[in-house]
């Protein structure tokens, strides 16, 4: 039976990663991410979960340990923050290019310097191009159901994931959070069955140097060469979004909660101005939207869940109606603009869409971002037509 | 219960407190009790930050007949709980308390000593010398937390004491529980508010 | 769309002769065998096999005595390395014929 506790997301996610019986354990603790391996070794410790958790000394060494793992066959998972995740790049790089199904749990936080331990999502969008999918997170029910589709939808197609949630504001945050039956999570996720086996009857050499040119192996069969692999690992994620859906419809199935959706969409019917943002802070957006509605404009919200692979037709759909397309970035690609606006106009200009675009950075280092500050900066930029330069910035006194 | 099932209304608490007298427990158990009193949404969360035992720190509850949606900081409370009363020299209590809103106070004074010129309601309680009637002392420190639900219980009558009781049964071992619940019973007993107090 | 049917959804080598193409024309210095000091000839045998369990290019064949393939063999000189007995000796290529492919007994 499932039942409803009152807990933090670090809890939901040490918990979703329980009831998906991951074997492998290896993570460094970081601010606001150690609650989460601290009570994972509990549940080791307690015998509650039978598992390995391997202690580590840095967070690189976290996903190697993972990385071999996930390798040989065991699921896995491990959790970081900001500057661990930075300290993770090189063999963010190598799981998804060996194409291991590990997840990950990310308590998003700004990076230093200067030293912050508080919300920001510039931690995962700087690990976008490194071939892990990213789902955000809007509050811990969806941190808990996003764990368990995560490992179904990895293994499926071979692609590691980041669970993104906010730091402090989701991770320390209690909630009710309906906790699946361990029976009904079994019988949703299958065991995981690794593409290789490396030490079988023949045993094989994984991951060697790759040529520029296909070659033929030992038995005469032609091999991909590096960027053969790397166009597979390209046309998977292309068509990740249909595995998500699906494992999404089929979540909704077993346990009532249906996660047919890439995008987050809140009273966007009829609404020619569309806020757009990620995580948590959807909900402070549809309370702006709601405020603004009360007002007479025809305002919605539209969340992105899933970052990578990013949802281009969907959102180009979402926002064909929209005059006016106001940005919310917890991120910032410095010498440029928030993330999600990049790649939202990207998506636009193959549908010849041209509603104005406003981009406000908003929330960096914990910076909270109310309600009003969302309704206000949407009604600025809608009265200058988003003749606004972008990207703004909301919420820096100096 | 109080209020409209239907109605969105959030109401803000705000704790205050200093490292170590377990307001964010508090802030958390009362979450659990909101919720099981019927409230749709509830969350809870501490001041975000580096806790430090001593150092003064906050703590938010927030309970709704709706899902909750906002996560930022309470501005503005509907209930203030203060630990310890000596915080009000030093933090601006009041000023993150509704005009009309209610205090709530660990004092062994009446609520008249409290009462300002403002159109709050103040209560307090005595949930020092009740928590060491009880037994709830670890270490030399008097644990008054789970004593102060139930004077939050008795002056903003939000949250049945039937409810607090069953949160603080979930948070602790048996006999601990046993220790804390007596103690927010006689916290909830010798509660007094200086009017009849009502959610705005 | 790449699904479980790909058997290249990442890249791997098997450990098979000939893995990495023809490298016996890399060969500058041959692998000599000394047959009275190899272990597995001397104690008539099935053992030690260091050479075989090394060899990056799975040149070397386990046998009385063992054998090894020089169309793959490259002339790395682990073999020689890790040979208990010293029983191999790496020499100057040139001096032997190329045409010859399977060496098996040299006693000098």
């Amino acid at each position: 039976m499932s039942k409803v506790q009152i807990i933090n997301g670090n809890e939901t996610a040490a918990m979703g990663a329980k009831l998906c019986r991951v074997q492998v354990i290896a993570a460094y603790p970081i601010t606001p991410q150690s609650k989460i391996p601290e009570t994972l070794v509990k549940y080791v410790e307690s015998g509650e979960l039978a598992a390995e958790f391997i202690r580590v000394e840095s967070e690189h060494s976290a996903l190697t340990v993972c990385i071999s793992a996930s390798t040989v066959g065991a699921r896995v998972f491990t959790a970081t923050a900001a500057n661990g995740l930075a300290y993770m790049h090189e063999q963010l790089h190598w799981a998804a290019g060996a194409r291991l199904p590990i997840v990950m749990a990310l308590a998003n936080r700004g990076l230093g310097a200067p030293w912050t331990i508080f919300n920001d999502m510039q931690d995962s969008i700087s690990q976008r191009d490194t071939g892990w999918m990213q789902v955000y997170c809007r509050d811990n029910q969806e941190i808990m159901d996003s764990i368990i589709m995560a490992y179904k939808i990895c293994e499926q197609l071979h692609v590691p994931m980041m669970v993104c949630f906010d730091g402090f504001v989701l991770s320390h945050t209690v909630m009710p959070v309906e906790i699946p039956d361990q029976k009904q999570v079994d019988a949703f996720l299958p065991s995981y069955v690794p593409h290789l086996q490396v030490d079988g009857p023949e045993p094989i050499n994984i991951n060697p140097v790759m040529l520029a040119d296909p070659r033929a192996n030992a038995q005469g069969v032609s091999c991909p060469s590096y960027m053969g692999f790397r166009m597979r690992l390209q046309e998977t994620l292309e068509s990740a979004g249909d595995v998500i859906l699906n494992v999404g419809r089929e979540f909704g199935e077993v346990f009532g909660r249906s996660y047919e959706c890439l995008l987050w969409k809140y009273r966007t019917e009829g609404a020619d101005t569309i806020l757009l943002t990620m995580g948590s802070l959807a909900n402070e957006a549809s309370l702006a939207v709601d405020a603004l509605r009360e007002k007479g404009w025809k305002a919605g919200v539209v969340a992105l869940r899933v970052f990578r692979p990013f949802p281009a037709a969907t959102l180009r759909q979402a926002l064909s109606k929209a005059k006016h397309v106001v940005i919310f970035d917890k991120n910032i690609s410095y010498g440029n603009e928030g993330a999600t606006c990049t790649e939202t106009k990207a998506a636009l200009f193959e549908g010849g869409l041209r509603p104005t675009i406003t981009n406000y950075i908003v929330g960096l280092g914990g910076k909270n971002v109310a309600a009003a500050d969302l309704e206000a900066a949407t009604i600025k930029s809608v009265e200058q037509k988003g003749q606004v330069s972008t990207p703004q910035w909301i919420g820096v006194a100096v | 219960m109080v209020g409209d099932l239907t109605e969105e209304k959030v109401i803000n608490v705000t704790w205050h407190g200093r490292g170590g007298q377990g307001a964010v427990t508090a802030a958390m158990i009362l979450a659990e009790a909101a919720y099981l009193d019927g409230y749709q949404g509830v969350t809870a969360a501490p001041f975000f930050g580096v806790e430090r035992r001593g150092a003064p720190i906050t703590a938010t509850t927030r309970f709704s007949r709706k899902p909750i949606r906002t996560l930022s900081p309470t501005a503005q409370a509907d209930v203030v709980v203060v630990l310890d009363e000596r915080l009000l020299q030093t933090v601006d209590v009041l000023g993150g308390l509704k005009p009309d809103g209610l205090l709530i106070l660990n004092s062994s004074s009446g609520p008249e000593k409290f009462c300002t010129d403002m159109d709050i309601a103040v209560a307090t309680s005595d949930a020092n010398s009740i928590a060491k009637e009880v037994g709830l002392v670890v270490a030399g420190t008097v644990l008054i937390n789970t004593s102060l639900l139930g004077a939050f219980s008795k002056a903003s009558c939000l949250v049945q004491m039937e409810s607090l009781e069953k949160a603080i049964g979930e948070n602790f071992s048996k006999q601990a529980a046993k220790v804390n619940i007596q103690g927010a019973r006689l916290t909830y007993e010798a509660t007094r508010i200086n009017r009849d107090w009502q959610l705005s | 769309m790449a699904s479980k049917k790909d058997q290249f959804i990442s890249a791997c080598a098997t450990l098979a002769k000939g893995e990495a193409g023809n490298t016996g024309e890399w060969r500058a210095k041959r692998p000599i065998i000394d047959l009275s000091k190899c272990t597995p000839c001397k104690k008539q045998k099935d053992t030690c096999y260091l050479c075989w369990l090394y060899c990056p290019d799975g040149t070397v064949k386990r046998g009385i005595p063992i054998e090894i393939d020089l169309q793959y063999c490259k002339g790395c000189g682990v073999c020689a390395q890790v040979c208990p007995t010293k029983a191999i000796r790496m020499e100057v290529e040139e001096q032997f014929v190329l045409s010859e492919c399977v060496i098996q007994e040299e006693v000098e």
